[in-house]
């Protein structure tokens, strides 16, 4: 049997296989060291960080709802110089790849919080959370308009040789049409999906679930949906396309890639199951091997679309 | 320690009332690592629908007559979804449990144990009770429930030596009234600070209550915070206590590992 080669390329960022661990579902990756060996994982992103310290929403932050979690945590989280002198140095040493999901409330802070983490030894790529449904200001502006994509891409792009990763939101009509204009502005990848904004109310109470009452949607229940996004995305750009949205198993993992996806991200999977990466890791590698595949890559985006799947084959 | 997760079965699954039940599981490799105060994450199905675990405190961590751990109690009270399941479960059904997790209680510096316990609240006390009488601690449990028959496990502590000041809103036994009151009581016929440790577990408000009794009367207080949780690993952020740190700003702490045990004097109640 020949070895198998599940790696991922993503500009400068060189993954051993395309499993991350999802921004905001990993805390900032050294929480998990005792259960999982951090060098194991493609790669670990980092809790979404702003300039400046936050402390986020009030409970309740979270609600379960069918197959699926509202989360509003509000970016509670260390900020970026923190992260650096704290943090940064021990994912170095447990031979993290850290890839650093980025926030701003404007489009200075956004570049401000790029340069720094440019300059800090350690980060191997930068996840732009331009798609954040759970804080009024900034973010998700960005996110939801494709002139203020583009800006923020663009502005990013030149202040740093890191690999440029924005991250998008599904709540807009088309996430194709910002895959492209991520693309236009010298992305080196996007990421795709962040939560889908939603509520749940305690009829009993007559009260919102969450304290910020509204909240985005993670888990299997939108898996489905991002699939989907992932798919129109990969006809409508080049660059590489991680994708996430709700997976919790190795098929699932091979379902976004053969939709287009070249890495994956899991985030609520993490919660249930925080020993899931080695059984996704052993799924794949029993897939490539009943189909006789040695590059994991040449899966990504070969979907046949000639005709549908015998339903019992 | 790092925690396990094992797919346990049920051995016995003890209804005490209709909203309470005492699930006996067999998990000893998690019973084998648990410190009083900790607790472990149950699924009890891997379908995605209830799709999170749960936090549930150790209640008892069960051996056999050669001192080898062979299984962890759950003392659970229905309150939704997965504690309902739990109160159904059978012999035989499988449980995933994760743990175990977050901070333990600290055994007093000197001085007596007082265990201050709100209906399920109890639920840690067990294990701690083992501990601080193995330790030759002078240990009080005061307990309150809505009702007599929601005391539960009271023959328990008896034997352990544990001192019982029991409460009941409707004065069905012991005390009618709120547990803090016998509590404050107490707390008045001391000659002077640092005298007991107290240790705290139910409802917010009683933890709230118990917290700034004890600081009045000067002596230590821990609490055991209940929040919702969705990892228990420090992933999520769903489950902060806003705590007020050494240099007197106030932040929150992630009560899955910074917790769920606090100092009750540091906790800033809302
Ligand atoms: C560290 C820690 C230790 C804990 N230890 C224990 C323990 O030892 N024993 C124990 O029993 N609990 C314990 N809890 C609490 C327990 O985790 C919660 O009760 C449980 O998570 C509720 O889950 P659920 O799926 O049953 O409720 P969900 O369905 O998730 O509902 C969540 C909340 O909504 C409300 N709710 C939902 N459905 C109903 C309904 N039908 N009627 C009324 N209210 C409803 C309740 O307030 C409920 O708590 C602990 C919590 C923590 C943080
Ligand atoms: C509790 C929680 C916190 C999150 N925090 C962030 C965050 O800080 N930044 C971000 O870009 N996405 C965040 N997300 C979104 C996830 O990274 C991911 O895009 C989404 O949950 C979908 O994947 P999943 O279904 O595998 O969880 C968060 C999700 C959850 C559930
Ligand atoms: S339960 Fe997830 S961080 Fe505490």
């Amino acid at each position: 049997m020949t070895a198998l080669d599940m790696s991922v390329r993503i500009g400068s960022l060189v993954m051993p296989n395309p499993l991350m661990a999802a921004s905001g579902c990993f805390g900032y990756g050294l929480e998990y060291e005792d259960v999982v060996d951090l060098s194991t994982l493609g790669g670990v992103v980092s809790k979404g960080l702003f300039l400046a310290e936050r402390q986020g929403h009030k409970p309740e932050r979270i609600a379960e709802t069918p197959s699926g979690m509202l989360n509003a945590i509000g970016l509670q989280g260390i900020g970026v110089h923190r992260f650096i002198s704290e943090k940064l140095p021990l994912l170095r040493e447990r031979k993290a790849r850290t890839i650093v999901n980025i926030c701003g409330t404007t489009l200075d802070e956004y570049v401000e919080v790029a340069r720094i983490l440019s300059d800090a030894e350690g980060v191997d790529a930068l996840e732009i959370n331009i798609s954040c449904p759970n804080i009024k200001e900034g973010g998700i502006q960005f996110g939801c308009s494709l002139d203020g994509t583009f800006s923020v891409v663009s502005a990013i792009r030149k202040v740093t040789t890191l690999p440029v990763i924005p991250k998008l939101t599904p709540n807009v009509t088309s996430p194709a049409s910002f895959a492209r204009a991520a693309e236009d502005a010298g992305a080196d990848a996007i990421s795709l999906v962040n939560t889908f904004l939603a509520m749940a109310i305690d009829v009993e109470q007559r009260k919102p679930k969450l304290s910020n009452v509204v909240g985005g949607l993670s888990g299997p229940a939108i898996r489905p949906i991002a699939v989907r996004m992932v798919w129109e995305c990969r006809q409508e750009v080049k660059i590489p396309i991680v994708g996430m949205g709700g997976i919790m198993d190795h098929r699932d993992v091979l379902e976004f890639m053969i939709a287009g996806a070249n890495a994956v991200q899991v985030g609520t999977a993490n919660f249930v199951d925080p020993f899931i990466w080695a059984k996704l890791l052993d799924g794949l590698t029993d897939y490539m091997q009943r189909h006789q595949i040695t590059r994991l890559a040449d899966l990504v985006g070969a979907l046949d679309t000639t005709s549908p799947a015998k339903a019992h084959a | 320690m790092p925690p396990v997760d094992v797919r346990a079965t049920v051995i016995s699954n003890v209804r005490l009332s209709r909203d309470y039940n005492v699930l006996t599981i067999a998990a000893p490799e998690v019973g084998a690592l648990t410190e009083p105060g900790q607790f472990v994450m149950l699924k009890t199905t891997d379908a995605s629908d209830p799709m999170l675990r749960r936090p549930f405190s150790v209640f008892e961590v069960l051996r056999d007559d050669l001192g080898t751990v062979r299984a962890i109690s759950i003392l659970n009270k229905r309150a939704g979804r997965t504690t309902g399941l739990i109160y159904g479960l059978e012999a035989g059904d499988p449980v995933w449990c994760l743990g175990p997790l977050g901070l333990p209680f600290n055994p007093p510096s000197s001085g007596a144990a007082w265990m201050v316990a709100g209906g399920v609240g109890l639920a840690p006390f067990a294990t701690l009770a083992e501990a601080l009488v193995a330790l030759q601690v002078p240990t009080t449990l005061f307990y309150g429930a809505r009702t007599a028959d929601e005391l539960y496990y009271l023959e328990f502590f008896d034997r352990l030596g544990v001192t019982l000041v029991l409460t009941t809103e409707d004065g069905g036994a012991g005390v009618q009234g709120r547990v803090t009151g016998p509590l404050e009581e107490s707390l008045k016929g001391l000659g002077g600070p640092n005298l007991v440790t107290i240790y705290a577990c139910g409802p917010e408000p009683m933890l709230a209550a118990v917290a700034r009794l004890a600081e009045r009367y000067g002596q230590p207080s821990e609490v055991s915070m209940e929040r919702t949780m969705g990892c228990g690993l420090g992933g999520c952020y769903s489950c902060v206590v806003p705590v007020k740190h050494a240099d007197g700003e106030t932040r929150y702490v992630r009560s899955c590992i910074g917790g769920p045990v606090f100092d009750g004097a540091t906790v800033v109640w809302e």
